[in-house]
């Protein structure tokens, strides 16, 4: 892939349905940067398949001039999973939300994770569902008030990274959906990576959660709440760079290089392709709303083996050995008896 | 066309007990002929031992088994038995040979380890198929179980492993419905003087029986039977393994793979073990997370281009309603199998029932309809199975097939057709020609009202598919009143021109009688032995059973119509008889009923038609 020519541009994507999201929504920035990492992956639009569930999210697909199919809720996973399997040239994109993917699809979801199928799956999360006009979601922080939690949630939320490593998912990226370059760039990773790749992307319903993500996101402050992770580069945020994460015993730290007796040979140099998971998750946990900041890119991207070639492969290894040309070889290869 | 078949209740059985001359066959087969005979079986049984008496363990000249035949008209032990229990690697070996094609062999999975194998002169690790054993296996962990079950009890080892046969023997009371107390009368008999002993045996034998019944284990007791077969190859197949192999063969009709996505459940799993094995013709079979995942991902596939299937049982029908909702409204070709069981609920997981036709037809939000078929007799699972896929793909519409745990399991002679003996599929291909001009659009319909179905992939063909009303000629998004309503008439009017696609209804026994029986799906055995007997006896009577539900065939109104009384049997309160009324209110429809998780006997159906012939 890294050798194709890139003979499409974004516009190769786009169908010529009307957008209908809200104005302003972030859904929009997602769509746009989606068709261009496709563009600067290079594969055919007809090629590609998008798969969605319910949801804003999930009417994406209609917005694309690919093979699309706009589902029913929570089931896009194990909708592209069988697509996947059943025509393993496509490249499947499954599109989902917080809703749509961690409550009612939640269970297709760390399945898809845990087969390791080879699907993008891009994870558009706003805290709140939007198409039924605004109740609380299974990533809405406790004490969240919305429509259907008038006095506050008494639950907590799940943290997708966190999911996606207890599915032990071997791809997590993350991105803002106001950060058109790091979301362009974690959308072609993901494509490029074989299994299940998840890209949660932060993203904003200006309608019924509007600024949800503002604490970390804002202008002003989102150089010093977040840092851009990119595998063999040094771990390093704020407004200069001038900060980084090290090792503390077991936990991360952020220092200030040149501050407390920190040096650049101090901070970690990411490191996305090790098998352990154990500081990717720490790395994913990181809130930005205390002193570590919330990475974004590239967290986790680990090869290991995928569903859909574990049974194209299986298919082909019984065939060679005793494969059948048609049913019937098959049956009269067993026991049979004659009638004359 | 229906075959002459015949539905007999196996009137004996023949189980073989083998295992190590140490392992107490004698005992457990024993106990097993005296609680038959108690409830008033005839029995005859045949012990075969050991010639040498002290030949090693786990050996084959260590070999001991013991046979029996239970029932009615049991004159001799049998040649070969229905059910072999083998106890080790070497009993399997010495008698795998008296199976019946069809049989069950149950193993203790323990006494197959490499020194087992070793033992008894295996040259392979895998022994089934070594010894080109092709029945169903039941590997049940014997040793482990029992060891478990008297872990607390204070015996030693040595006195723990001799309770291994009473395991066995529990878990083939449960297979044939025999009483326990029965059997811990006849083994109080035994260990009178060694109440640790029977307390211990009483244990084990309770966990083999409780075992039977937490795995679902079940051996058909019926066996259909071809009269007057045609020339040609035969073999022994189940509903179940027909199902299968008929899905297969439209695969390579339609020239699309086959994908099946699936999820485990009694009665319907063996078609999900079947199409697993059957990598070695390219199926792609997965086993998903659950039932809902095994349509979608049957709908994912689909959609890509294969001829998709998923399999279930009543309880997760309900679970992938949604799911063919879908279908229905994305206008894919897929085939849902539901291997009838008692319900609601769990009810009866083993246990046969038709209680699922209204769920099969109406089970669904919105005005979605689908088409359903039903087979007959085992082997017309295949021809049926064969049929779905055939409907679903030519008219681009789910496909519900509804068989039962009665004919899933019952296995029939059957002549293995030539290929040339099914009509090729045609898959809607979007032509060329549209591609070429770019005139296509996605639901641009055919003659038959079904859309074209481009594979993934294709160039020229990209499209948007989804569960929202789409408009009835680009398939974009629409709410516009006037085209929610033709498009729900379109998609009704689609299902039912699958009529003019489908056989007519054909008359059985006296077509010129007075009495019509009627029935569908899974009874024909029964009310085809049930038609003859009475038409013997002098009460003419014709049946018409029906195999494809809905549509209904083109004349069935002509034929109700043509009968004075006309009689609905089902084993349900009455689903297809008010299907069948609610369509013919003029006339009026008798019904035989029964639900007791039974088929029906073709006794009953005698009787109870010649009393409603009376009235």
């Amino acid at each position: 892939m890294e050798n194709c020519i890139n003979t499409y541009t974004p516009a190769d994507y786009k169908s010529d349905q009307a957008v209908r999201w809200c104005p302003g929504c972030g859904d929009h920035a997602i769509l746009n940067t989606l068709h261009k990492a496709m563009a600067t992956l290079g594969v055919a639009p007809h090629m590609t398949a998008v798969i969605s569930g319910i949801g804003c999210s999930s009417r994406l697909p209609y917005y694309m001039n690919t093979y699309g199919f706009h589902t029913i809720h929570g089931r896009a996973a194990a909708i592209a999973t069988g697509y996947k399997v059943a025509n393993p040239e496509m490249t499947v994109w499954q599109i989902s939300g917080d809703g749509d993917g961690l409550a009612i699809g939640g269970n297709h979801f760390i399945h898809a994770v845990r087969r390791n199928i080879d699907i993008n799956i891009v994870l558009f999360n706003n805290k709140i569902y939007g198409l039924t006009k605004g109740q609380y979601s299974p990533t809405s922080d406790r004490g969240f008030v919305s429509k259907s939690s008038p006095y506050g949630t008494v639950e907590d939320p799940f943290i997708p990274a966190e999911l996606v490593f207890g599915a032990r998912g071997n791809f997590f990226a993350r991105s803002i959906d106001v950060e058109l370059a790091t979301s362009q760039e974690v959308l072609v990773a993901a494509a490029r990576h074989k299994g299940t790749s998840v890209v949660e992307i932060l993203q904003n319903c200006v309608i019924f959660n509007n600024g949800i993500h503002n604490a970390i996101t804002d202008r002003e402050i989102r150089a010093e709440r977040t840092i851009l992770l990119r595998h063999g580069e040094k771990m390093l945020f704020g407004k200069n760079k001038e900060k980084g994460l090290v090792r503390d015993g077991f936990l991360l730290k952020a220092v200030t290089v040149g501050e407390d007796g920190y040096t650049m040979d101090d901070v970690l140099v990411h490191d996305a392709h090790t098998p352990s998971n154990f500081l990717h998750q720490q790395l994913a946990m990181m809130d930005g709303l205390g002193e570590l900041p919330l990475a974004l890119g590239v967290i986790r991207d680990v090869a290991a083996p995928t569903y859909d070639e574990g049974v194209s492969m299986q298919v082909e290894e019984v065939r060679a050995k005793k494969g059948f040309d048609t049913l019937r070889d098959m049956i009269l290869a067993g026991d049979t008896w004659e009638v004359k | 066309m229906l075959e002459n078949t015949n539905v007999k209740t196996l009137d004996k059985v023949v189980v073989r007990f083998s295992g190590d001359s140490g392992d107490g066959m004698q005992l457990a087969g024993n106990i097993f002929t005296n609680v038959s005979a108690g409830l008033g079986n005839q029995v005859s049984t045949f012990p075969d031992y050991p010639a040498e008496i002290r030949a090693p363990q786990g050996s084959l000249g260590g070999v001991s088994g013991f046979q029996v035949s239970v029932g009615t008209g049991v004159h001799t032990p049998g040649d070969s038995c229905d059910v072999l229990l083998a106890m080790n690697a070497a009993a399997l070996k010495q008698n795998h040979r008296f199976l019946k094609p069809g049989g069950v062999i149950i193993v203790d999975i323990d006494s197959f380890r490499e020194s087992d194998l070793k033992k008894a002169n295996y040259s392979t690790d895998r022994p089934f198929e070594e010894l080109g054993i092709k029945a169903q296996i039941l590997e049940v962990p014997v040793t482990t179980l029992t060891k478990a079950a008297l872990a607390e009890s204070g015996l030693d080892n040595k006195s723990v492993l001799k309770c291994r046969n009473i395991f066995a023997l529990g878990l083939v009371c449960w297979l044939f419905d025999r009483p326990l107390e029965a059997a811990l009368h006849h083994l109080h008999g035994k260990f009178a003087k060694k109440p640790a002993v029977y307390e211990a045996n009483a244990k084990v034998l309770q966990a083999g029986y409780d075992y039977g019944h937490n795995i679902h284990a079940s051996v058909s007791t019926y066996r259909i039977e071809t009269e007057d077969p045609k020339p040609g190859i035969y073999t022994d197949i189940n509903g179940n393994t027909a199902t299968a192999w008929g899905l297969i063969m439209a695969s390579e009709k339609c020239g699309r793979p086959l994908f099946l996505g699936s999820y485990p459940i009694t009665p319907a799993t063996d078609i999900l073990h079947e199409l697993a094995k059957r990598k070695d013709l390219g199926v792609k079979a997965c086993q998903m997370e659950d039932e809902i995942a095994g349509v979608c991902s049957a709908i994912g596939a689909s959609f890509a281009g294969n001829l998709a299937v998923t399999s279930t049982s009543g309880p997760g029908l309900a679970l992938k309603s949604e799911g063919i909702g879908l279908a229905v409204m994305a206008e894919l070709p897929l085939v849902v199998i539901d291997v009838q069981r008692g319900g609601p609920s769990t009810g009866l997981p083993t246990k046969t029932e038709q209680t699922d036709l209204m769920q099969a037809l109406y089970g669904r939000n919105g005005e979605s309809p689908v088409a359903v078929v039903a087979p007959a007799t085992p082997t017309d699972c295949f021809n049926m199975a064969f049929e779905a896929c055939r409907i679903a793909v030519e008219h681009m519409t789910p496909v519900i097939l509804l068989t039962d745990a009665f004919i899933g399991n019952g296995s029939q002679a059957w002549r293995i057709p030539e290929a040339d003996e099914f009509p090729a599929i045609n898959t809607p291909d979007v032509p060329a020609e549209l591609l070429a001009d770019g005139s296509w659009r996605p639901y641009m319909r055919r003659e038959n009202l079904g859309r074209y179905w481009p594979q993934g992939g294709t160039e020229g063909a990209t499209h948007r598919l989804g569960g929202l009303e789409k408009d009835a000629v680009s398939g974009a998004i629409s709410n516009n009143p006037e085209n929610h309503e033709k498009m729900v008439m379109l998609r009704r009017e689609k299902i039912a021109r699958i009529a003019q696609d489908i056989p007519e209804l054909e008359i059985h026994g006296n077509a010129d009688a007075d009495t019509l029986l009627v029935g569908w799906g899974g009874t024909y055995g029964h009310l085809r032995s049930a038609v003859e007997e009475l038409n013997a006896a002098g009460h003419a009577v014709a049946l018409a059973h029906f195999r494809y539900i809905n549509p209904l065939p083109a004349n069935t109104f002509d034929v109700l119509r043509r009968y004075k009384r006309v009689i609905v049997a089902e084993l349900n309160t009455g689903m297809f008889a008010d299907y069948l009324q609610c369509r013919i209110p003029e006339k009026r429809i008798d019904r035989i009923n029964k639900i007791q998780g039974q088929p029906f006997s073709t006794g009953e159906l005698v009787e109870r038609t010649l009393k409603l012939m009376e009235d």
